[in-house]
C-alpha cells in the first residue's frame, strides 16, 4: 500500500507535466484536441493524489512503523483520530496534504469549467499543472513521506502532544483549503495574461473562487487562533508570530481582492488591479510556504544550515512570483482598462478599501521580513514583535473600519454621499450610544475602550442598516419591507453578514483587551478566588490517566451567589511520557460570550499551586465574528452559483432586483 | 508563538518551550506596588524572551524570561525610568530583545513603509482618476453611429 501511494505520487507528477505542457501548447496552436487533455488529466491527477495520500493515511491509522515519517510522528497508543490528524501534523504529509488540495482544486475547474471559453479552461488548467508540477516535485525530491524503515521499529515516537488536538483536524486543512483555494484566482490570471485578454466569462469566474478561497481561510485562521487561544495556556488570541503573518497576509490581500473583484464583475473596472491582487495574493501563500518551509523564520543561519527544502521552495517561489509578475508588467499594456467613476461612488469605496488593505499587507510583510533583511545585510539581529504591529496595523484598520458601512449604501458610478450620511443616522446614534454608556458605566478611564466599542457596534448597526435601507426601511409599508427583504440578492446579505461578523470580532477584540481582568496566584485545597465577580474554590489536584498520558486534574468550583458549586472547570498539567513532554490543559468555562480561563502552574513543596487566571469578556465574538465572515461568504456563493453553473438562466433569474441601482 | 502552518518546522522549538511548562509571571514576582508592577508588566511585554521563538518575556516559562522579568522589577524598585529600564537590558542583551524596534535610520524603512505606501497609493489614485476623466471617452465609429441610429429609429 505505502509502495502504491509512492508509485501514484510519481504518476501524478508525470501527469502533471502533460497537464502543464499539452493544454497549453493547444491553446497555442489552436488544437481542440491538445486542449481538451487538460481536463481529463487533471482529474486523474487528483485521484492518484488522492490514493498517495490515502496511502500514507492509512499507514497512519494502522500505526505501520516500518514508514520512517509514521515512525516519527505517531505512537500506536494514541486515539485512533490523532493517529488520523497526524497524517499532517508533519512536514511531509502537510506538504502532501497541500499538494491534494491543489490537485482537487484543478479537477474541480475541469469538471465544472466546461462552458469557459477553451482556450482560457486550457491555460488555467495549464498554469495549475505546473504549479502541482513543481510541489510534487519537491515533496518527491526533498520530503519523502513514503521513505521506508529496515528493520521497521516496534513503537513510533509519539505525535507532538501540542498537536494531539481536535483542532489539528480542523485548522490546517481549512487553512490549506484557502491557501490553495487562491492558486485558481493565480491560474485564471496567469491565463488572461497568456491569452492577453479578459473576457467576461474571466470575471464571473475568478469572484466565486475568490470567495471560496477566503471563506476557508477566514475559518482556518480563526480556528487557528482559537486553537492556541486554549491549547498554549496563557489566553492570548494573537500573537503577530512569524507564521501567523505568512496565513494573514494572503487574508488581507485576499479580501482586497474580495473588493475589487467585485468592481470588475459588476463594472468592469479595475481589471488590471484585480488581475495584479490575483498574483499578489497567490504570491504571498506561496511565500507563507516558503517563509514556514525552508526554517528561514527562526533564523537566516539556520536556512544555510539545510538549506535543500530552502532553496527548492524558493526556487518554486522565484519561478511563480517572479515568472507571473514579469508576464503581467509584458502583457497588463495590452489589456483594457474599464468604466469610467466619480470618487464618491462604491467603486470609490472599494478602492479606498484595496488602498488600505494592500498598506496594511505591506505592513504585515515588512514587519515579518525585516529582521531577515537585517540580519542578512548587517548580521545584526533585531527583533519585530507584537508593539510594533499594534501601532502600525492598528491605526491603519480604524479609517478602514470606520469606512465600512458607507461602501455598501453607497450607489455605483456616483453615489451622494449627504444621503448615505443621512441613512447612517440610527447607527452612529447606536455607536455613540455605545461609547457614552461605556464610559460612563463601565470604564470611564480608557477613552481608547469607550471608542473601540463604539466602532464595534457602528460595525454592526451599519451592516444591519444596510439590509434595512435596501429593504425599503421608512419608505414602503412593513409588510411590502418584509418581501422586498425576502428578495434581495444573496449577495447583499453576504456583504452585511461579512461586515456584521467583523463587527462582532471587532467588539471581541476590543473587550477582551480592555475590560479582561487577571490574577496571578498560589491556592491551596479549598481555597476561594474572586475575579470580575465570579468565585472560584479550588477543589484539588487530582491524578488521571489518558490513553498516551498522566495528568495531574486540577478541579476548581464555580460557586454560585448563595455558594453552592454551579459548575466545575478543570485544568490539568498533562505528561507525555514518550516525548517527555508537559503540556498545560486550561480549563475554560463559557458564561454568556464570555469565558474564564484558568491554567494551571507547578506546584509548590508545600502542596500550593500556581494558579493564573483570567476574565475575557466578550472573548467568543473573536471568533464567532470569523463564522459569521463564512456564512457571508457562503452567502454570496449562493448567490454566484447561478451564475456560474449556467450563465444562460442567469439572466432569467437575476433581473428582478438589480442590486447595484438600489439605494 | 502558536501552531499553524509551520506546524512541523516549529515542533522542536515548542518542544524547548513546553518541557517543564510553568507559568509566565509567578506569584513571587510580582511586586507589592500596583504601579510599579503595572509598569513592569508594560515593559515585559515589550521584551522577547530570547531562547522563545516570539513571545515576550512576560508570556514566556523559560528560566531566562523569569531572570529577566525580575531584573526588570528589580530595576523599577531601584527607580529606573521605563526608559532607563529598556536601555540597560539592551545594553546587556542586544536590540535582538526588543519586540519594538528602535526609531532609528537603519528601522526608517520599516517604520516608514505604512505612511509612505499609503500616500504614494493615494496620490497614484488620485492621479489616475485626474487622467482619466481628462481623456474624452472614445467617440463613437461612423458604422457603430448608423447601428444605433437605427436602434433609435432616428
Amino acid at each position: 500500500m505505502v509502495e502504491t501511494g509512492h508509485f501514484a505520487l510519481v504518476l501524478a507528477f508525470a501527469l502533471s507535466l502533460v497537464q502543464a505542457l499539452v493544454p497549453l501548447f493547444g491553446a497555442r496552436i489552436n488544437s481542440q484536441k491538445m486542449m481538451a487533455v487538460g481536463g481529463p488529466v487533471a482529474v486523474t491527477g487528483f485521484a492518484l493524489t488522492s490514493l498517495s495520500f490515502a496511502a500514507l493515511a492509512t499507514a497512519y491509522a494502522t500505526s505501520d512503523f516500518s514508514v520512517a515519517n509514521v515512525w516519527d510522528n505517531s505512537h500506536s497508543l494514541q486515539p485512533l483520530i490523532y493517529k488520523i490528524t497526524g497524517t499532517w501534523g508533519n512536514h511531509e504529509g502537510s506538504m502532501l496534504l497541500w499538494v491534494l488540495i491543489l490537485t482537487f482544486f484543478g479537477a474541480l475547474v475541469a469538471a465544472f469549467g466546461s462552458n469557459l471559453p477553451a482556450p482560457l479552461r486550457a491555460n488555467v488548467l495549464a498554469v495549475q499543472g505546473a504549479i502541482g508540477a513543481t510541489f510534487l516535485l519537491f515533496i518527491l525530491a526533498t520530503s519523502n513521506p513514503f521513505a521506508r524503515l529496515n528493520p521497521a521499529p516496534i513503537e513510533g515516537r509519539d505525535l507532538n502532544p501540542i498537536l494531539q488536538d481536535l483542532g489539528l483536524a480542523i485548522h490546517p486543512p481549512l487553512l490549506y483549503l484557502g491557501y490553495v483555494g487562491f492558486s485558481i484566482c493565480f491560474s485564471f490570471s496567469v491565463a488572461a495574461l497568456i491569452e492577453g485578454r479578459i473576457d467576461a466569462s474571466w470575471a464571473r469566474w475568478v469572484r466565486p473562487w475568490t470567495l471560496v478561497a477566503w471563506m476557508f481561510l477566514t475559518g482556518g485562521i480563526a480556528m487557528g487562533s482559537y486553537w492556541a487561544y486554549y491549547e498554549l495556556g496563557w489566553g492570548g488570541f494573537w500573537f503577530w508570530d512569524p507564521v501567523e503573518n505568512a496565513s494573514f497576509m494572503p487574508w488581507l490581500a485576499g479580501t482586497a481582492l474580495l473588493h475589487s473583484a467585485i468592481v470588475m464583475e459588476k463594472r468592469s473596472a479595475l481589471k488590471i488591479w484585480t488581475l495584479l491582487l490575483a498574483i499578489l495574493t497567490f504570491s504571498l501563500s506561496l511565500l507563507g510556504t516558503f517563509l514556514v518551509r525552508s526554517g528561514v523564520l527562526t533564523s537566516v543561519h539556520a536556512f544555510a544550515t539545510d538549506p535543500t527544502r530552502g532553496v527548492f521552495i524558493l526556487c518554486i517561489l522565484t519561478l511563480f512570483i517572479g515568472g507571473s509578475l514579469a508576464l503581467f508588467a509584458f502583457r497588463a499594456s495590452r489589456l483594457t482598462a474599464g468604466g469610467l467613476f466619480h470618487p464618491i461612488s462604491r467603486e470609490g469605496a472599494l478602492v479606498l478599501n484595496n488602498l488600505f488593505l494592500t498598506t496594511a499587507t505591506a505592513t504585515v510583510l515588512i514587519g515579518t521580513l525585516y529582521p531577515l533583511v537585517v540580519e542578512a545585510v548587517s548580521a545584526d539581529k533585531i527583533s519585530v514583535g507584537a508593539p510594533f504591529f499594534n501601532l502600525t496595523f492598528g491605526p491603519l484598520m480604524v479609517p478602514l473600519l470606520v469606512a465600512v458601512p458607507f461602501g455598501p449604501l453607497l450607489a455605483w458610478k456616483r453615489g451622494d454621499i449627504f444621503a448615505v450620511a443621512q441613512r447612517l443616522m440610527a447607527a452612529f446614534a447606536a455607536a455613540l450610544l455605545a461609547v457614552l454608556v461605556t464610559a460612563l458605566f463601565i470604564d470611564g478611564a480608557s477613552v481608547f475602550a469607550a471608542l473601540g466599542v463604539g466602532l464595534a457596534f457602528w460595525l454592526i448597526c451599519g451592516a444591519l442598516t444596510d439590509i434595512a435601507v435596501k429593504s425599503g426601511l421608512g419608505s414602503v409599508a412593513p409588510g411590502i419591507m418584509l418581501r422586498r427583504c425576502a428578495g434581495l440578492p444573496r449577495s447583499v446579505f453576504g456583504t452585511a453578514l461579512a461586515h456584521l461578523g467583523l463587527g462582532l470580532t471587532t467588539l471581541g477584540i476590543v473587550g477582551t483587551l480592555c475590560f479582561g481582568t487577571e490574577k496571578i496566584l498560589s491556592m491551596h485545597a479549598g481555597e476561594t478566588v474572586q475575579l470580575s465577580g465570579h468565585t472560584l474554590r479550588f477543589e484539588g489536584l487530582y491524578p488521571a490517566q489518558g490513553p498516551n498520558y498522566s495528568e495531574d486534574r486540577g478541579r476548581f468550583a464555580l460557586l454560585g451567589a448563595d455558594g453552592s458549586t454551579t459548575s466545575v472547570i478543570t485544568s490539568s498539567k498533562r505528561s507525555y511520557p514518550v516525548r517527555q513532554m508537559t503540556t498545560t490543559e486550561s480549563g475554560i468555562k463559557t458564561i454568556g460570550f464570555s469565558q474564564l480561563y484558568l491554567s494551571l502552574g507547578d506546584e509548590a513543596t508545600d502542596g500550593s499551586v500556581v494558579v493564573r487566571l483570567w476574565w475575557k469578556p466578550l472573548v467568543t465574538l473573536i471568533w464567532g465574528g470569523g463564522l459569521v465572515m463564512m456564512a457571508g461568504a457562503a452567502m454570496s456563493l449562493m448567490d454566484r452559483r447561478l451564475r456560474v453553473g449556467a450563465p444562460s438562466r442567469r439572466r432569467k433569474s437575476t433581473g428582478a432586483v438589480p442590486s447595484a441601482s438600489l439605494p | 508563538m502558536t501552531v499553524r502552518f509551520s506546524l512541523a518546522s516549529l515542533i522542536l522549538l515548542l518542544t524547548l518551550l513546553f518541557a517543564g511548562a510553568a507559568l509566565a509571571v509567578r506569584p513571587d514576582e510580582v511586586l507589592a506596588d500596583p504601579a510599579l508592577e503595572a509598569r513592569a508588566r508594560t515593559l515585559s511585554e515589550e521584551l522577547r524572551c530570547m531562547v522563545c521563538q516570539n513571545q515576550s518575556i512576560d508570556e514566556s516559562d523559560a528560566d531566562l524570561a523569569r531572570d529577566l522579568r525580575v531584573l526588570v522589577r528589580q530595576r523599577l524598585v531601584a527607580g529606573d525610568t521605563d526608559r532607563q529600564v529598556i536601555d540597560y537590558i539592551v545594553s546587556r542583551y542586544g536590540e535582538f530583545v526588543l519586540l519594538k524596534p528602535r526609531f532609528n535610520l537603519r528601522n526608517a524603512l520599516l517604520w516608514g513603509t505604512p505612511a509612505l505606501l499609503l500616500l504614494a497609493g493615494g496620490i497614484f489614485i488620485v492621479l489616475t482618476a485626474r487622467s482619466r476623466r481628462s481623456t474624452p471617452a472614445a467617440m463613437l465609429t461612423a458604422e457603430e453611429k448608423a447601428a444605433l441610429d437605427k436602434v433609435l429609429g432616428n
